[in-house]
């Protein structure tokens, strides 16, 4: 049997049981190997539920930077016998496969082409520790342990994660790397170390890494820590995954930087509502009266929150709305991941509405997006919805360092103070479009004795926002939305376009978490002769760099994860694509982050059998087939 | 706005402390019906705002939907005001409050749009304790769609085509007493006496004040049989007459000891009452919702100042938040710069 060689290149699975706390090793696991200066990403893949069901975390480990899921295992490290016949079934050919070996393996468990590494965590744990909780959490150190020898760990590296975990408790200290030790010494002497899989610190250059100074982080705390930055003080919300870390690391860094120290007093306020349609609605009030205020939620609290976002779109407050994604319809899978409220969030509430979408692809993004997300509300008096994803959200991912110019001035947008309305000859009209980009000025309640009272409402109005049922001040003011709907056009971030080296006509599109395999299913492509252009969504509307590049290749394959390609049909609606055929959707729906090889096999199978011709002047078909 | 109200004033009108008149604080002129119960309640708020000197762009003015949601635009025309979305008014008012916690919050809202639709948040905006005075009018009916019953509308009362209703009634004061008001009054649109001193007090709470003022419903809900007509009402109130003594102001009238309370609120004011029932004791719940069944199972309904606690913890209390304005905090406070963010980075390495 060929055992798969590979170095600082393979995907790691751990089957665990949650509740068990796998989940702090597993972390300490990834870490070690992003502070080796090898490209990680690690991804929860768990259950809704607490304690006692089957969970796993696979890691992605790739020299050249890769950190989308690859698909496929090529080591198993099988700690929850409730799963160990789909765990072992699931190891590529070649691939490796380490178990509690306490119990001998069920004779129908063992495959040929797998090399099986058995280790005793149980008995170690029984004879190590008389506490049944010990038992149970030094057995995830263990494993980690004896990981650092078959894989070549720096063991280093793994102390010094120890001691940074427990900062605080320092006593736990000595027992945990006493753990570790207990693994690692068993995998020395029992095993020859390392396997044919393993690390190696400073192997060569990541392709895709320029140099090596990565944050690891996970975007709810990204996105966190830009509604620190652009200023939110309020923020009001409704548990639920995958969202909730947003609010709690909200909650964490205000704790932190938002006491006065003077008087102790908060200079923020966050409101744990009684529901989604509460949250949006303090949101909302709170913008109106001049705070900058947010909140974050999954589909379902969308959902909720579309006669708010209505009331928000129509009324013209700014507010911005952190969606992390996973999957629906309904409660769907409460924790896996998509990308299907798209077109909900593109076009919530009943009426004639449209609202401005970010899609951030990285926790850099996600922090830069919720700061300017803000900005973007004020200036442009309606909602922003953040559209993050539980991929992105909740896992941690490697990503470029934070950044925040010094220089940026927090833009509030169109809004009179009282020396500009007493400075004002004509009379003041919330909704009328003095500038011509559809944008009106607004006032903040309590601004001025005598000026600048509004009457705020969700009915038609005219341009003083008095109530009007006229059908001609109707059109008026439905017309100037639309118009300001496209000024968000030259305001919204720009797409990414990346060429192909090869002329080609034909492209792809995608957004979010589908970049990160997307970018390596097309090199994939790329050596087989397939070459396609790229572009990543970064907002909506799309501007005209995205109709150029619609128009200008002939087939375009737009990648997304949900069922009935929301982008493409979005695309379809809101650029002038000429026909339909144009768009040829490339899906992934099952909950899990779609992989570099999923996408590069429907794209491949395409090409192959979709009887079109050859994307490229080369002669592609030929090498395909091969 | 079809209509104008005429721009003259009265030479001589008089002026409050602030040298504003009484028109100062009226609003757009009125689309209700003729007779409408909510339109007293509107020149009620006007009366009491004129009366304590409150500048008008210090109150902002929010609501839901529905007959009452729309008063207003009736009064005070010099306040920012908010007409949300159905049943939702109690949030956008949390949210406004949390922004700027200096300015006074009036929110008005029909029996439809809180004992209904808007069960949820009106049940969680007194929990909350939060800093505003919510006024409920109360016709027992949706009037804006025409009449259907409303989940006040009392058991035994038939609406206008004559079906009665069966179900049971939500008695907002009751509820609100129940899950932790700090302020309960019960009123009658007609009955300007004891609404204009009411409205005073529960604008000089310190927390979250309900006003549920039985307003009787013109066209859909003023027969003779029905529970929240004028007639009935009429015959039916019991009140309490209320005084408000605004702070600063020496109290110079002597009542009968026996039947009246005083109570000192957090500004100094004074509200006092003349109860029914002298064992009745409005700063203790069980007693208030005793008293209210007492008189409910007489086929009466007690009005006055129901229900208060002195001193509470209003929701900025409970948060812990600054004194000042959220809403008036600079970018140099809020923004942590350019070398925090390099520590977090060099924390996630």
């Amino acid at each position: 049997m060929q055992a798969k060689q590979s170095v600082n290149d393979f995907v790691i699975k751990f089957a665990n049981v949650n509740g068990t706390g796998s989940a702090s090793a597993n972390s300490m696991f990834a870490k070690a190997i992003f502070r080796m200066g090898i490209p990680v990403s690690p991804r929860n893949i768990f259950p809704s539920n607490i304690q006692g069901m089957p969970t796993w975390y696979e890691v992605r480990v790739s020299q050249d930077g890769y950190l989308g899921r690859r698909g496929g295992i090529d080591i198993m490290v099988c700690v929850n016998p409730q799963s160990i016949k789909r765990d072992v079934a699931e190891v590529e050919s070649g691939g490796y496969f380490i178990y509690d070996s306490t119990k001998p393996l069920d004779l129908r468990l063992i495959r040929e082409d797998v090399n099986y590494f058995g280790i005793p965590f149980t008995d170690i744990c029984l004879r190590e520790y008389t506490d049944a909780r010990q038992r149970l959490l030094f057995k995830n150190v263990i494993y980690v342990g004896a990981l650092s020898a078959l894989l070549n760990i720096d063991f280093n590296v793994l102390k010094d994660l120890v001691a940074d975990q427990f900062k605080g408790k320092e006593k736990l200290i000595t027992p945990n790397i006493y753990a570790l030790e207990l693994g690692y010494q068993y995998a020395v002497t029992h095993f020859e170390c390392p396997i044919g899989i393993h690390l190696e610190r400073g192997h060569k250059l990541a392709k895709h890494i320029e140099d090596f100074d990565n944050i690891l982080m996970d975007g709810n705390t990204a996105a966190a820590l830009g509604a620190v930055y652009a200023g939110a003080t309020v923020a009001a919300w409704y548990p639920i995954t995958p969202s909730t870390s947003v609010v709690d690391a909200f909650d964490k860094y205000c704790r932190r930087l938002r006491i006065d120290p003077g008087t102790g007093k908060k200079n923020y306020a966050i409101i744990q509502a009684e529901d989604e349609l509460s949250a949006l609605g303090m949101v909302i009030g709170a913008n109106w009266n001049g705070a900058r205020a947010f909140t974050a939620t999954s589909g379902p609290g969308v959902s909720l929150m579309s006669e708010f976002l209505g009331l928000a779109y129509f009324a013209e407050v700014p507010t911005v709305l952190i969606d992390v994604q996973r999957a629906g319809p309904s409660t769907g899978m409460p924790t896996r991941t998509q990308q299907s409220d798209v077109l909900m969030a593109a076009y919530a509430s009943h009426g004639d509405t449209k609202h401005v979408l970010l899609f951030p692809a990285t926790p850099a993004e996600c922090f830069s997006m919720t700061v300017e997300a803000f900005d973007l509300a004020e200036r442009l008096q309606t909602p922003i919805i953040i559209m993050s994803d539980l991929d992105l959200g909740m896992n941690e991912w490697m990503s470029p360092p934070l950044e925040f110019d010094g220089d940026f001035k927090y833009d509030r947008g169109k809004v009179l103070s009282a020396a500009d309305l007493d400075g004002m000859e004509e009379r003041f009209g919330r909704y009328k479009d003095v500038d011509g980009d559809g944008i009106t000025y607004r006032t903040y309640p309590g601004v001025h004795p005598d000026k600048g009272a509004y009457f705020t409402r969700g009915t038609s109005r005219d341009e003083y926002a008095a109530y009007t049922e006229d059908g001609d001040e109707y059109v008026r003011n439905m017309d100037r939305l639309l118009r300001k709907f496209e000024t968000a056009k030259s305001l919204v971030p720009e797409p990414k376009i990346k060429q192909s080296e090869m002329e080609t006509r034909y492209g792809a599109v995608f957004f979010g978490t589908t970049a990160s395999p997307a970018y390596e299913a097309i090199e994939i492509l790329e050596k087989e002769g397939i070459d396609l252009d790229t572009l990543r969504i970064r907002s909506f509307p799309f501007n005209h760099e995205v109709e150029q590049f619609i128009r200008e290749h002939d087939r375009i394959f737009v990648i997304e994860q949900n069922r009935d390609g929301q982008m493409r049909r979005l695309l379809l609606n809101e650029t002038s694509v000429p026909a339909k055929e144009k768009l040829i959707p490339i899906l992934e729906y099952n909950g899990l982050p779609v992989t570099a090889r999923k996408i590069a096999g429907m794209i491949r199978n395409y090409v192959t059998h979709g009887n079109v011709t050859p994307l490229t002047r080369r002669s592609a078909t030929e090498e395909i087939s091969a | 706005m079809t209509f104008v109200k005429p721009a003259f004033r009265h030479p001589d009108a008089p002026l409050n402390e602030l040298g504003r008149s009484r028109q100062d604080y009226e609003g757009g002129l009125s689309t209700l019906c003729a007779g409408c119960g909510h339109d007293s309640v509107s020149a009620a708020i006007i009366d009491a705002c004129f009366e304590l000197n409150i500048e008008p762009h210090k109150v902002a003015k929010l609501s839901g939907i529905g007959c009452s949601s729309k008063t207003p635009a009736y009064f005070l025309s010099g306040s920012h005001s908010f007409n949300s979305v159905h049943g939702r008014m109690p949030s956008v008012a949390t949210g406004a409050n949390l922004a700027n916690r200096d300015l006074i919050y009036i929110g008005i809202s029909g029996d439809g749009d809180t004992a209904s639709i808007g069960l949820g948040q009106f049940a969680h905006v007194v929990r909350r304790n939060l800093n505003m005075t919510y006024i409920v009018e109360n016709n027992g009916c949706y009037g804006l769609t025409k009449g259907q019953d409303s989940a006040t509308m009392d058991t035994g009362s038939p609406n206008k085509k004559g079906d009665i209703n069966m179900y049971s009634p939500i008695d907002l004061a009751r509820l609100a007493i129940e899950i932790g008001a700090t302020f309960v009054g019960r009123s009658f649109s007609g009955d300007k006496q004891q609404l204009i001193p009411l409205i005073k007090a529960a604008i000089s709470h310190r927390g979250f004040a309900l006003l549920d003022v039985v307003s009787p419903c013109v066209t859909f809900n003023n027969h003779s049989e029905s529970t929240k007509s004028y007639e009935y009402m009429r015959g039916a109130n019991t009140d309490m007459p209320v005084d408000f003594v605004p702070m600063r102001q020496e109290i110079t009238a002597t009542y009968d000891s026996g039947a009246t309370c005083e109570v000192c609120m957090h500004d100094g004011s004074v509200v006092r009452l003349y109860k029914q029932d002298n064992d009745y004791d409005i700063e203790d719940r069980q007693s208030a919702l005793e008293a209210t069944n007492h008189y409910a199972k007489e086929g009466k309904i007690l009005t006055g100042l129901l229900y208060i606690q002195r001193d509470s913890e209003e929701l900025h209390d409970v948060l812990g938040t600054a004194r000042r304005p959220l809403n008036s905090m600079t970018e140099q406070q809020l923004c942590p710069g350019p070398r925090f963010l390099d520590s977090i980075n060099a924390g996630l390495r």
